[in-house]
């Protein structure tokens, strides 16, 4: 029964103590596991890069719009010259690519696809970020309460989280979305738009970081630690907040990374099924709903908003799966 | 633990020095009482959380713990030491029986009420790995018995942590560094450390060395012996063999399966072990002589500790032992002073050669039984 706490305790005490004692006058301020983790996270090259597209695509999203004046580009100024008029199709080779529109226009209208494509990714992010975060805060909260308290809370919670992974989450989206396209809470068009879909994608999506705190609460408060505390006196409030939240902030910036690019992918569906971001509005979702009806005679068109979320996705999760390596070695 | 002891650096059997101090009054009033301990956890079924059964991990234990004494408390793993550790710190609440610490009554007090106590009884853990939160500096750990009881010692908090890091054998200037970067062994030192900041009367260490390297391991006990004699503290150490305890420990408590099978001096229980168990216990210590090694043979114990659940009727050691009889199914045996300051419960006691005292029970009739 004792068997694995002795094998580690043997395994660990491999450094002796004379090694520690020995330096210890050189290095007096401590490393924390923070500071090891981000030792560890800068040796991942893969991650590192992860990271490097993740901030390139903050700020190019963040300055999305000063961008586009500066470049002198605009998502809505339709262009007929530049569209044959016979198919539809944009002009020249590779859904019209040039010196003034280096990815091409879109079919029909002949809208420049690099305007639209900067525009789309602020409304990608910002939907991607603020659903996460509203995941995060009630996941947070309810699945630190439900690991903590344990007994009815916890199973009360926990039938919640339940209910609200068994909801047939699409169907409500495109429900609320067609009742609220006139206008709802002093808000239309876009603004309307993307309350709803961080409303829907967020506040659905919570119990999946409700129940990776909810367990490692459970876990944390098994610690030997916590017995510690409460051994010399300590209370609920002071357990939770200084034992047990310290060691929680690690997984939950870990799963918030990973949430991002599966929200972007959710807000990308949404707008592809025409229930998110309406047209004209440029969205990389809305893009890809367009593009599908011209994927035979103008790939070009897909694959931009397309290849958009992906090395988006791929960045984040990449960051994501760096940032746990670098946090908690064993989960791997 | 496997024998070791070949190993010139192995200093653990380091006797304890034959007692010069006081030494602890038998007559004095207890530090703790414990009378008819119980803690069953139950076991629960279905949505509507019905009990189908109970854990018995402690079920009825009685003894005190008398003021500067070290009380070992042994047993093999599951026997329920642990338990009642976290019992009589009270981070646990038992479900039968009383517990008193200096008169007071502490078995049901809330949290509120069981803070002044918090002081005064302290508890140093079995995982270094675990009883340390790996988020706070050595600082911050030290300290924070001071932050929780609202205690300013003189000079400040982070002088006397830095203090109390000597006095454990550890350099002031670890105090900014973080749990992570120490050894098991020093680890431990801190645990150490954080137990006596508050100058307890009373600590609890559960196996304090068992998850440590055989070399470290009397470092670490010894500190504590020294630390003891310092600061006049009363122990209560377990442990799962009597490797460790027998050289610190003025008394020792044989547990099994929830129950105490024989409790005695260190050196009563040593010469002349009274419970089959404690001395199948006793073979599997390592002999330090090896000349000596042949002479006592090795009772190897067959099979494991039966399941707390449902554990054998009458003796819960029958299902192991090779004395056993039919009283021994039948009847528990109750736990009783056979000498001066030796209780057993064993229907057929090893070593019973003197007729018990007078006015304790004596396994009556059925000791002849068993020839
Ligand atoms: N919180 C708990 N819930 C249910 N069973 C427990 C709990 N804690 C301990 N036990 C059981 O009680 C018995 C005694 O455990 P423990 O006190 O840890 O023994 P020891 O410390 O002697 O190894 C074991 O069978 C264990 O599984
Ligand atoms: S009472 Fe019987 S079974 Fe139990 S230890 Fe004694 S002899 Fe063995
Ligand atoms: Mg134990």
């Amino acid at each position: 029964m004792t068997a694995p706490i002795e094998t580690t305790g043997a395994a660990a005490e491999a450094q002796p103590e004379a090694v520690l004692k020995g330096v210890e006058s050189k290095r007096i301020e401590g490393r924390s596991l923070g500071q090891i983790a981000w030792l560890r996270f800068r040796r991942d090259k893969v991650a590192v890069a992860g990271a490097i597209v993740v901030i390139l695509l903050v700020a190019v999203a963040a300055f999305s719009r000063p961008l586009q004046a500066l470049l002198g580009l605009d998502p809505n100024n339709p262009d007929q010259s530049l569209i044959d008029p016979n198919t539809t199709l944009p002009k020249g080779d590779f859904g019209g690519m040039s010196a003034d529109h280096p990815l091409g226009v879109d079919p029909k209208f002949g809208r420049d696809l690099l305007a639209r494509i900067l525009e789309g990714s602020w409304v990608s992010l910002i939907v991607a970020f603020g659903a996460t975060l509203l995941s995060v805060a009630i996941g947070t909260v309810l699945g630190v309460v439900a690991g903590f308290y344990r007994g009815r809370v916890d199973a009360f919670i926990s039938r919640m989280m339940d209910v609200f992974l068994a909801f047939p989450l699409l169907l409500f989206a495109i429900a609320i979305s067609a009742s609220l396209q006139g206008g709802a809470f002093g808000m239309e068009g876009l603004p309307l738009h993307i309350s709803v879909l961080i409303f829907v994608i967020g506040f659905f999506n919570w119990p999946y970081m409700g129940r990776i705190v909810r367990a490692q609460t459970l876990s944390l408060r098994e610690r030997e630690f916590v017995d510690a505390a409460r051994g010399m006196g300590a209370r609920g409030p002071f357990i939770l907040f200084r034992e047990l939240l310290p060691n929680l902030v690690g997984p939950i910036i870990v799963y918030s990374t990973l949430l991002i690019p599966s929200n972007i992918l959710f807000e990308a569906a949404l707008s592809f099924l025409g229930v998110g971001i309406q047209p004209p509005q440029a969205s990389w979702g809305g893009m890809l709903n367009q593009a599908v009806k011209y994927y035979e005679v103008d790939p070009q068109y897909m694959i931009v908003p397309g290849l958009a979320i992906f090395v988006t996705v791929l960045a984040f999760n990449l960051l994501g799966d760096g940032l746990r390596d670098a946090l908690d070695p064993r989960s791997r | 633990m496997t024998e070791t002891t070949d190993d010139p650096n192995n200093k653990i059997p380091l006797q304890k020095a034959p007692d010069t101090r006081p030494g602890p009054a038998a007559d004095a009033e207890p530090l703790l009482k414990v009378r008819g301990l119980v803690r069953h956890f139950p076991i629960t079924k279905g949505l509507l959380k019905r009990q189908v059964g109970a854990v018995q991990a402690v079920d009825g234990i009685d003894f005190d713990v008398r003021p500067g004494e070290t009380l070992g408390v042994v047993g093999e793993s599951g026997c329920g030491k642990s338990t009642m550790g976290r019992l009589i710190t009270r981070l646990d609440e038992p479900t039968g029986g009383s517990i008193e610490f200096q008169g007071t009554d502490i078995t049901h007090l809330s949290t509120g009420k069981l803070r002044p106590m918090r002081r005064d009884v302290q508890m140093i853990f079995q995982d270094p790995y675990g009883s340390l939160n790996p988020r706070h500096t050595i600082g911050g750990i030290v300290s924070t018995p001071f932050r929780l009881q609202g205690v300013e010692p003189e000079g400040g908090v982070k002088k006397e942590v830095q203090r109390l890091l000597e006095l454990v054998g550890l350099s002031p200037e670890h105090y900014n560094r973080y749990p992570h970067e120490f050894s098991g062994g020093q680890r431990q030192r801190i645990g150490i450390a954080r137990a006596l900041a508050l100058k307890p009367k009373l600590v609890v260490a559960d196996e304090p060395v068992s998850a440590l390297d055989v070399s470290i391991q009397a470092q670490v006990v010894n500190l504590m012996d020294d630390l003891q004699e310092e600061l006049g503290l009363t122990y209560v150490i377990i442990a799962h063999d009597l490797s460790v305890i027998r050289h610190v420990s003025d008394r020792i408590a044989v547990m099994y399966l929830g129950k105490i099978v024989e409790l005695a001096d260190r050196t009563e229980l040593y010469e002349n072990p009274m419970h089959p168990y404690t001395k199948a216990l006793l073979s599997a210590v390592p002999v330090p002589d090896p000349k000596r090694r042949t002479q006592r043979d090795r009772i190897l114990l067959k099979g494991d500790v039966p399941s707390p659940i449902n554990p054998p009727s009458g003796c819960r050691f029958r299902t192991r032992c090779w004395k056993a009889t039919e009283v021994c199914t039948t009847t528990e045996p109750p736990l009783v002073a056979l000498r001066t300051g030796h209780q057993v419960a064993c229907h057929h006691p090893e070593n019973a050669g003197e007729p018990a005292a007078a006015g304790t029970k004596a396994p009556d009739g059925q000791a002849s039984s068993d020839q």
